[in-house]
């Protein structure tokens, strides 16, 4: 169990700041990251994953409690994304998407055992061949998520993750996705436009205003 | 060295060798025809510097015919195909004649020139099949005529050849460009505001497409102005054009027409640099002209008629490019075909089983060169694209200058340059040099195929992928791949098509000693065996079409119970 530190971050476009955030994520914590777009809520994911563009200069530290992770290229850092798509492979079956992200340990029996666990876990014990293609909106979300757990992340980014699921679905998966990151004790950071994705996260929310005002971030206790 | 720093390393230096590859060969080869054409060839006697080459050159008959001869075609031809796919595009941008003309394009392109010039000329010959369907009854003709066509003095013969050629390859860089100037956005608003499409494509498209194309246009006059096969199958012959001339003084047995054939070379270089440059003065002259134009608020434009003409025009190229090649299907299986019959009777596999031993060595041959060519160019585009991806930046505007360096400049002459300086410094020609020879033109094809697909696959798969702990390598190879494979494969197979229909290279870096189907249809051609020839335009035809069936169903088969990874049916 460890806390995700973003330790006075700083990021700045063409020599301006773009956004500036100072705070500690506990684990099993979720963090609700808000805003206009053009504000850097995606950028600011890029960074924590290691997949910031260079137009960027990032300055201060992401810490996954005493390892310093921003100097490690992303498949180091052990911090699991969820975009908006599920981004399921399509050239491998749902079974072959879960053991692309699983950590190699033990058998390859022992791994596949734990294939079919994660999905018994959901419901989806019968679909490890399926065709991703094949999958509704919300059993691809449920597959997307197993696939970051079985790949034992250490923190989770959350980029507008319900964003595209129907409204009937979006409940349920919303409260599904927020349990398992607690289950896990998985410091969590999330990016939504949706103010009741913010609310059911029932952590912080940190409202990032206009590009370019001073201290762009400000915070909002969750009451 | 961990993966990941071996990754870096590879995907690093790949785009230099690529750079490389497509510059060396061309420098090196202009300096090695340039020494020559001055009298500098210690190899052939030729220890100093001299004007001798080009007074001889000068004093040659027919050079002004020679010379005009190749500035105009290749400028007629690459005007008639630019005014084909521009009206093509403005008539039926995104219509379903569109789509199923953008299905072909694939395949058309991997016709080999050769293969299309000696379909054409058997269609258009006076025993041709045109005139064999006109005959007796339109033209009364019991015996064939007596005109020169193709093989006309005016080239006008040559100007056809090139331009159903040259049609599909400006179609099929127009698709990514269309999408680069966002054509379907321009022509959405202008006809909001009341515009007739044509109208609108010329007046806001064309400003933003045009550009894009400038590369491949200038490619084409590059090509035509220089071609050899293409020009030796239609081309006159009294005199031939340049090129084709460069080549057979070249291949003169007498080893002292080399320094001539050097400065023929470089002659062709200004001519094609000064066909571009005239092109360039239109270019110019045309965005002066209509820069009012486009802002008189004009509605419409003729619309119908050109449309019409376009229709017809378009038609007319991939008919000829059919035609031609249904009459060499004809030809191969042809046992007795008198003039006026329309079709062979009875048809025979004796041709083709007479033809079965002449064919293996050069079926081989070019198999392994046009495997060998496409493999290397292959992992030096994916190297090239990979490294685009990493570093997050597209190929620098010099860069993409140089991927059109072998198109550019005249194969004629740098070719021939690389010849003599092969055998300065005493490197065996063979299958080698055959290779690297067809690798420079390849490449260039193979990047401008599939680097719209590989920059336009989505980031966040990779980013999926590496969030899931996957090194470079694997996200690479288990992520990249299989969501490209599709546009690989068809990238590798127009490569495959490119090698195969390669004359020039072959004959002149394998100095005889490597035989491919097309060398062997070349030379075939200007002999009298009909059936013969056919027999070979037909083996280049089927080697590239091979390779295209491959690249449509082995995606098909691989992800049969992927439905996400099938084409789509639009």
């Amino acid at each position: 169990m460890a806390s995700l530190i973003l330790d006075d971050i700083v990021i700045e476009q063409d020599q301006h700041p773009l956004l500036s955030l100072d705070t500690t994520i506990a684990p099993g914590e979720v963090v609700t990251v808000m805003g206009p777009s053009g504000v850097g809520k995606s950028t600011l994911l890029a960074f924590i994953a290691g997949f910031l563009s260079p137009a960027f200069t990032p300055r201060g530290r992401v810490l996954l409690d005493e390892t310093r992770i921003d100097a490690l290229p992303a498949e180091q850092r052990h911090v699991g994304l969820l975009f908006q798509d599920p981004l399921l492979f399509p050239h491998l079956d749902v079974e072959g998407n879960l053991a692309f992200g699983m950590v190699r340990e033990g058998t390859r029996r022992q791994r596949r055992e734990r294939i079919h666990e994660a999905l018994a876990s959901v419901g989806l014990d019968a679909f490890a061949k399926r065709d991703p293609a094949t999958l509704s909106g919300g059993q691809k979300a449920r597959i997307a998520l197993l696939r970051v757990l079985l790949s034992q992340p250490r923190a989770i980014l959350l980029d507008e993750p319900f964003s595209k699921l129907d409204a009937e679905r979006r409940d349920e998966i919303r409260h599904w996705v927020f349990e398992r990151v607690r289950h896990y004790h998985l410091p969590t950071l999330m990016v939504t436009h949706d103010e009741a994705d913010a609310r059911e996260a029932g952590g912080r929310i940190l409202r990032l205003t206009e590009r370019g005002t001073a201290g762009s971030i400000d915070q909002e206790a969750r009451t | 060295m961990s993966r990941a720093t071996s990754y870096r390393s590879i995907v690093g230096v790949l785009p230099w060798l690529t750079i490389a590859l497509l510059s060396l060969p061309v420098a090196s080869g202009v300096l090695g025809a340039m020494a020559p054409a001055f009298g500098y060839l210690p190899v052939l006697g030729g220890d100093s510097l001299t004007l001798a080459p080009w007074r001889q050159l000068l004093e040659m008959p027919g050079l002004a015919d020679m010379t005009r001869l190749s500035v105009v075609t290749g400028l007629a031809s690459a005007a008639i195909s630019l005014g084909v796919v521009v009206l093509f595009l403005g008539s039926f941008l995104h219509t379903p004649l569109y789509r199923r003309v953008q299905r072909w394009l694939s395949p058309l392109l991997a016709v080999p020139h050769a293969a299309a010039a000696i379909g054409l000329a058997f269609l258009l010959a006076p025993s041709g099949w045109v005139a064999r369907g006109l005959s007796p009854w339109a033209t009364g003709w019991q015996y064939p005529a007596d005109f020169a066509f193709p093989g006309d003095p005016w080239g006008l013969s040559l100007i056809l050849g090139l331009v159903i050629k040259e049609v599909p390859f400006l179609l099929l860089m127009s698709l990514a460009a269309l999408v680069q100037c966002q054509a379907r956005e321009r022509l959405t608003v202008a006809r909001s505001l009341g515009y007739r499409p044509l109208t609108a494509f010329f007046k806001v498209v064309m400003p933003g497409l045009y550009p894009l194309l400038r590369l491949p246009i200038y490619a084409v006059i590059a090509f035509a102005t220089s071609t050899v096969d293409v020009a030796m199958i239609l081309g006159p012959t009294t005199p031939n054009t340049l090129a084709v001339s460069v080549v057979g003084w070249l291949n003169d047995p007498s080893l002292s027409m080399r320094f001539m054939a050097s400065a023929g070379a470089i002659l062709q270089m200004l001519l094609t640099l000064m066909a571009l440059g005239i092109w360039y003065a239109l270019e110019r002259l045309v965005a002066s002209l209509s820069r009012h134009w486009c802002q008189d608020g004009r509605r419409q434009c003729g619309e119908r008629w050109l449309g019409g003409m376009a229709l017809m025009a378009i038609r007319l190229v991939l008919g000829l490019m059919l035609a031609g090649l249904a009459g060499l299907t004809l030809w191969s299986v042809a046992a007795y075909w008198p003039f006026p019959e329309f079709l062979p009777w009875p048809p025979t596999v004796q041709n083709w089983q007479a033809a079965a031993d002449d064919l293996i060595v050069p079926v081989g041959q070019s198999l392994l060169v046009a495997t060998a060519a496409t493999l290397l160019s292959l992992v030096l585009v994916l190297g090239s694209l990979e490294a685009e991806t990493l570093k997050r930046r597209p190929l620098r505007p010099w860069a993409q200058v140089i991927l059109y360096l072998p198109l550019l400049v005249p194969s004629v002459a740098f070719l021939f340059g690389l010849v003599m300086m092969q055998a300065q410094v005493g490197i065996r020609p063979g299958l080698g040099a055959v290779i690297v020879g067809h690798a420079v033109f390849v490449l260039p094809y193979v990047f401008l195929s599939l680097a719209e697909s590989y920059r336009r696959l989505d980031p966040r798969w990779s980013q999926q992928a590496r969030s899931l702990g996957a090194g470079p390598w694997r996200v690479f190879l288990r992520v990249r791949i299989p969501l490209l494979l599709a546009p690989i494969l068809t990238a590798a197979a127009v490569g495959f098509a490119v090698s195969i229909g390669q004359y020039l290279p072959t004959v002149l870096m394998g100095a005889g000693r490597v035989v491919t189907v097309t060398t062997e249809a070349v030379s075939l051609a200007s002999g009298g065996d009909r059936r013969l020839t056919a027999i070979f335009a037909l083996a280049q035809l089927l080697l590239p079409a091979l390779g295209f069936l491959l690249a449509m169903f082995v995606p098909r088969y691989l992800f049969r119970r992927r439905q996400g990874l099938l084409p789509r049916s639009d």
